[in-house]
């Protein structure tokens, strides 16, 4: 098997509230590794910390306590601090692009900035390397002298993938990257993004909350509920055993339409109620309140991760040894 | 490959065409904005050919004509003459030369000034320079930019220079805490974190990013402006610490024809018209640009 590249170690994010000693947990405690190569979706409802987590692996927020590891290299800090390299080899597609692209500049612009700040390529050629990431992501050089106001949603998030790419990177954190587009284009991005994954070998930590995605593109699948991993497994084994209550809870939430997936499919679950709030966390198993198997001790104790199968981590007591 | 590149730069060209086309449409959606922009362009052109244009160049120095002093409006003099036979009209042209050098001096210094502060301010929340910049506009703020240019200018010797010196002075603050509160908000963006994240320097951030999304407001308070600068230039000239006779300046022939009034009311009415036509011009044009600016769609 390939390397880690990102090691996610005890990561924590605690925001400080208006009282004292309250504090919201966005991420309490998660374990997360990624291999070279590989595309790692991180699943979970809303409040459930996974773009915390992401921001964190930008450094757009400084971890509450842990470590997160990048090609060996401590990079637990806030991003003005970060060398150039890792700035370089963590790159970001944010949700919405119609934040993310600079209203007053062009695509040509926006696209040539990476490659100034990094000098990936001399100045006489930057036309010729911003038409390639054009290219790349199926866009004709037309683009370059186009305002983001002009192109639609699709479009506009490939130009923010092209510009993630511009600096060669070896990790790619996509944080929801269809959830604010049509459906129509969805799948166009979709497609895009995994041929160059494919193509350049990129790692992608792919957070979403959409699990019928998840099945199609991830090697590996960590879901995450209320700043906690509570199951990860790689996506097939994923998809036919899953484990956790909650996950099958999700997945049963999941709308299909063939026969063949109907089967697939764990018997209906009806959620229960919301995800609590992150400040007051349930006690013992976070999820006993939803959960449809608690029982007594669920309440009592914090369950831990344990590999139930190869390769196959739950945290819950169900599948304690 | 020549060929190639006059493709490029035509496209180029073209997509800034169109959206010079649109802006216009926009802007001459309201009737009233273009007859500002007439007042002004008609202002500006008097004041850069005052000397052809005027039918008594001589007059805007020290020129006496006593046999022709105090005549009323009408044949020859078409705003009538002042207390030494000087042409009002002739006057009039050329003290649009200085209202408009000092409209566009004190922006010069200034709009620069005070954008680059704001900018810095809004951006680097939460640190010292924050508090140090704001608290120090919240004082310029607290004083009627008249006053606070009135004090600047009586420790001044009495030039045009020195006045658009003490406006600016005073100036400067009001766009510092509109750049700093665009600023602000701007830098939440996700695109000023995207440029954080790729590592572009502060600088690019602040010039590149952050500035043109400030610029619709700044042009659009630029454009108001030029009419509150040029009546506080007019104010101070009023009070004898502008431009200085025989040199005409709208404020020192109100304040000369004020006396003479009103018998010889041209004297002080004609000047003070001119203001109010320059002021009533500037602002009806910032409307506009406003509305052009606006990103609210056609």
């Amino acid at each position: 098997m390939a390397e880690d590249m990102l090691i996610i170690k005890d990561l924590k994010k605690y925001f400080p509230t208006e009282k004292k000693d309250l504090y919201v947990r966005a991420v309490d405690s998660i374990n997360l590794t990624i291999k070279k190569g590989e595309v790692v979706g991180l699943v979970g409802e809303s409040g459930s910390g996974k773009s915390t987590t992401a921001y964190m692996v930008m450094g757009s927020y400084a971890p509450t306590s842990g470590k997160i590891i990048f090609n060996g290299q401590d990079i637990s800090i806030p991003a003005k601090k970060r060398p150039l390299t890792i700035k370089k080899n963590i790159q970001i597609v944010f949700q919405d692009p119609g934040t993310s692209l600079n209203p007053q500049r062009t695509v040509g612009q926006i696209l040539g900035l990476p490659l100034r700040v990094h000098h990936i390529v001399p100045n006489k050629d930057m036309n010729d390397r911003i038409i390639k990431l054009l290219d790349m992501v199926g866009l004709s050089e037309d683009y370059m002298y186009k305002y983001p106001r002009t192109l639609g949603g699709g479009e506009r998030q490939l130009v923010a993938i092209a510009r993630a790419l511009a600096t060669d990177p070896s990790l790619l954190v996509l944080d929801e990257p269809t959830s604010a587009l049509d459906v129509s284009v969805q799948a166009k991005i979709i497609n895009t993004l995994m041929n160059l994954q494919k193509q350049l070998g990129m790692s992608y930590l792919f957070i979403t909350h959409d699990m019928s995605l998840m099945r199609n593109i991830a090697d590996r699948i960590a879901i995450m509920y209320l700043g906690k991993i509570v199951e990860i497994a790689a996506a097939t084994d994923f998809f036919q055993r899953p484990l956790h209550p909650y996950t099958q809870m999700l997945l049963s939430s999941i709308p299909v339409v063939l026969k063949a997936e109907q089967e697939l499919k764990p018997k209906r679950i009806r959620s229960q109620g919301e995800i609590p709030s992150p400040v007051n966390i349930p006690s013992g198993c976070r999820f006993h309140t939803r959960c449809p198997q608690a029982g007594e001790y669920c309440m009592k104790e914090e369950p831990s991760m344990v590999e139930v199968f190869n390769q196959h981590f739950v945290s819950c007591h169900l599948y304690k040894k | 490959m020549i060929s190639i590149k006059t493709k490029k730069t035509n496209k180029k060209w073209a997509a800034k065409l169109d959206g010079l086309c649109r802006s216009w449409y926009k802007f001459s959606r309201n009737k009233l904005s273009v007859f500002g922009l007439i007042i002004v362009l008609t202002v500006i052109f008097i004041a850069l050919f005052a000397d052809k244009i005027a039918p008594f160049p001589e007059h805007a120095g020290a020129f006496v004509d006593l046999g022709n002093a105090g005549r009323p409006p009408g044949e020859g003099y078409l705003f009538g003459t002042d207390q030494y036979g000087r042409d009002i009209l002739s006057r009039i042209f050329f003290s649009f030369r200085g209202a408009i050098i000092m409209g566009i001096g004190v922006l010069a210094v200034a709009v620069p000034v005070g954008v680059f502060l704001g900018l810095i301010a809004g951006y680097f929340q939460g640190s010292l320079i924050e508090p140090l910049i704001m608290r120090t506009v919240d004082i310029f703020l607290a004083l009627p930019p008249l006053v606070l240019a009135l004090a600047v200018s009586a420790v001044l010797r009495p030039t045009l220079f020195n006045s658009m010196m003490a406006v600016s002075f005073a100036w400067w603050a009001w766009y510092t805490r509109l750049s700093y509160g665009m600023a602000s908000s701007i830098r939440n963006e996700f695109y000023i974190q995207s440029a954080e994240l790729i590592g572009a320097s502060r600088l690019h951030i602040l010039l590149r990013e952050i500035l043109p999304n400030c610029l619709g407001p700044i042009f659009t308070k630029m454009t108001l402006d030029m009419g509150w600068v040029i009546l506080i230039g007019a104010s101070l000239s009023f009070v004898g610490m502008g431009e200085q006779p025989p040199k005409p300046a709208l404020g020192t022939m109100v304040a000369d024809g004020a006396k003479y009034i009103p018998h010889m009311w041209w004297l002080a009415v004609f000047p003070a018209l001119a203001i109010m036509i320059i002021v009533l011009g500037f602002n009806l044009l910032g409307d506009g640009i406003r509305d052009m600016l606006s990103t609210e769609e056609v």
